[in-house]
């Protein structure tokens, strides 16, 4: 806009200056050489940015071709109905499905709840004493601690730990009480976002009403929030789904068992990128195909989740 | 109408106070569990370490199944898949950054914005099937002719490419937070915009690009899956980028993955949680000094 103009608006040149000079200055800014510098940055800037979109492109169509001549000829029913199998031919993802789709219901219900809670907290009823200040800090670094050390925790916690009795052990419910505990951070901080931003005239006029805080809370900043909230509820949970690393070390099985249907807490488990990490290490002749339908299948859920979470992004930030 | 006297109604406030008290304790479990972490890491590193003898931790070759802790391995492995990946994602980052908030008009923003936000959300484990599938006999095998299809290379180049998106987004953010003045500052002298960028606007957004690499190496450090299928999971010491072997993450989901899962000899299993410490220690103190970059950019503008 503005930038612009200056940039190619002829300069004015003052009328007392000799028009050699002024000549001088105006072909050291404008020479062809220069220009080519431009053009040079700008062109690898471009470059870079085609060098990531065509890594995503060649990402997925490293799996589209064979995942969808497996899913064509199998049918995607019978793909995600079919438990594993020691043959390809006839192996399914149904056990992966059921286990990803569970430990997502388990960490809505958990980091969810948890999570908007703590937001509130933070932002509506801490105020800013020196234990608020920690509380932000230590989220913050919860927020950037690796993904596998959140394994070691679940396995410490939830499957040899004092939880036993009740997840079973190395069960879909200990995974998901694991991956509750990795999005955790994910959803405080990008509730508190969405809370924070909320104009604080909305809150005064409800204190001036005499309403409580949580009244005001209830009334004012949750419905203008929950946008912001479930957006960043969404795109947590389609990060967590996408983990492989912390279910392994909480003892996901990766072959060889029956288990793994619907509404068994307890029991042995698997996930869908769970699978992911163990397909292609099995004879690529025979697996390929499969795992590249198996990758397509998990990349259509995370896909899917992650765009309603941007679509609602979208939606709540274009209104303002 | 008579207005009733809200301020003495009691079970109003019992309610407020209820739900005050609920919240707190919903934050308090973020202390909780960071303890958790903490404690649990500490607990079993250090039955670990009671458990071996010191000289077990600088043999020549990592593996907890044969009794054999040569923690060197792993380190190096990560020093090694990190600096690559930070070779990757940090240039290319940065120049998409540099595309995005100084050269894109808002259209072209809104159409590549989501692209990367689609990469960024493509499970990890799917950058390493890419990274074995492709990565390995289109790039590094052709460039390296002879090398293993499975090195510490094919894998620190997957982790760059996951990184990419991190190292975008921070940067664009120190970018964009540079004030339009110093722009039409550096305008006003009759500077061109390649000048401007170069010499005003990157020089200015400096912290944030730094928190935004030091991010990408802390992401890059602990991200596991990517290692664990396309690094050969070798447990030697490596002396180049083109050797098999492992990092501080994919050793840690070895052991965890064995055949017969989680139990091994005596300490093996105890043993990823003295990796997991170690894990822990780097990625936090990273963190903690990226958020100080961060935080002088916030104060600067």
């Amino acid at each position: 806009m503005s930038i612009d103009t200056t940039q190619t608006a002829p300069r004015p040149t003052p009328p007392t200056a000799p028009a050699s000079a002024s000549q001088a200055v105006s072909t050291q800014i404008e020479s062809r050489r220069r220009d080519l510098a431009s053009s040079a940055f700008q062109l690898m800037l471009i470059a870079s940015l085609m060098i990531v979109l065509a890594a995503l492109l060649a990402t997925l169509a490293s799996v589209a071709p064979g995942g969808l001549e497996v899913l064509r000829s199998r049918g995607v029913a019978d793909f995600i109905q079919r438990p594993f199998s020691i043959r390809p031919q006839q192996t399914g993802v149904y056990q992966g499905i059921v286990g990803t789709v569970t430990s997502a219901l388990i960490v809505t219900l958990v980091a969810f709840p948890l999570g908007l809670a703590s937001a509130i907290w933070i932002e509506e009823y801490a105020g800013d004493t020196r234990i608020s200040r920690l509380i932000n800090v230590v989220i913050r670094n919860l927020a950037g601690v690796p993904a596998i050390v959140y394994g070691l925790l679940g396995y410490a916690i939830f499957v040899a730990g004092p939880f036993k009795s009740i997840t079973g052990g190395r069960s879909v419910l200990s995974a998901g009480l694991t991956l509750s505990v990795l999005v955790l951070p994910i959803v405080i901080i990008t509730s508190a976002e969405a809370i924070r931003a909320v104009p604080s005239s909305l809150r005064d006029g409800g204190y001036a009403m005499g309403a409580t805080r949580w009244q005001v809370t209830r009334t004012l900043v949750l419905p203008n929030a929950i946008g912001g909230i479930l957006t960043g509820t969404i795109l947590g949970l389609a990060r967590a789904l996408g983990e492989a690393a912390p279910l392994i070390l909480i003892g996901a099985k990766q072959s060889g068992f029956s288990a793994g249907n619907w509404g068994d807490l307890t029991g042995d488990f698997t996930a869908l990128p769970v699978l992911i990490s163990d397909w292609p290490t099995r004879p690529v002749s025979q697996w390929d195909g499969v795992t590249q339908a198996l990758i397509l299948v998990t990349l259509v859920i995370i896909l899917g989740i992650n765009a309603a979470g941007i679509v609602l992004r979208n939606r709540f930030t274009d209104k303002d | 109408m008579i207005p009733t006297d809200l301020a003495g109604d009691t079970r109003r406030r019992a309610i407020d106070r209820g739900i005050g008290i609920c919240m707190t304790g919903a934050a308090a479990t973020s202390v909780v569990i960071s303890f958790a972490i903490i404690a649990v890491l500490f607990r079993d590193a250090i039955g670990f370490l009671s458990s071996v003898d010191f000289g077990a931790l600088s043999n020549s070759i990592w593996s907890p199944r044969l009794g054999r802790f040569g923690i060197l391995s792993p380190v190096l492995g990560t020093v090694w898949v990190t600096l690559i990946a930070a070779l990757v994602a940090g240039p290319i980052g940065l120049a998409s950054a540099v595309f995005l908030s100084e050269y894109a008009n808002p259209r072209v923003r809104r159409i590549i914005k989501p692209i990367i936000e689609v990469l960024a959300s493509i499970p990890s484990v799917v950058i390493g099937y890419f990274a074995i599938r492709f990565i390995a006999p289109e790039l590094v095998m052709r460039l390296f002719p002879g090398s293993p299809g499975k090195n510490l290379m094919v894998a620190g180049l997957g982790v760059g490419l996951l990184t990419i998106p991190l190292m975008t987004s921070v940067a664009e953010d120190a970018l964009r937070a540079v004030p339009q003045s110093l722009r039409e500052a550096s305008y006003g002298l009759g500077a061109k915009k390649v000048t401007t960028v170069t010499r005003v606007v990157v020089p200015a957004a400096v912290s944030g690009l730094v928190a935004g690499m030091i991010l990408s190496i802390s992401r890059a450090i602990g991200e596991t899956m990517v290692v664990f299928l396309a690094a050969g999971g070798t447990g030697a010491r490596p002396t180049t980028p083109l050797d098999g072997g492992l990092t501080i993450t994919s050793a840690m989901a070895s052991v965890a993955s064995g055949t017969d899962n989680v139990a091994g000899v005596g300490n093996a299993f105890q043993s990823i949680f003295f990796l997991g410490l170690l894990l822990f220690l780097i990625t936090l103190s990273l963190n903690v000094v990226a958020d100080r970059f961060v935080r002088r950019v916030r104060q600067k503008y």
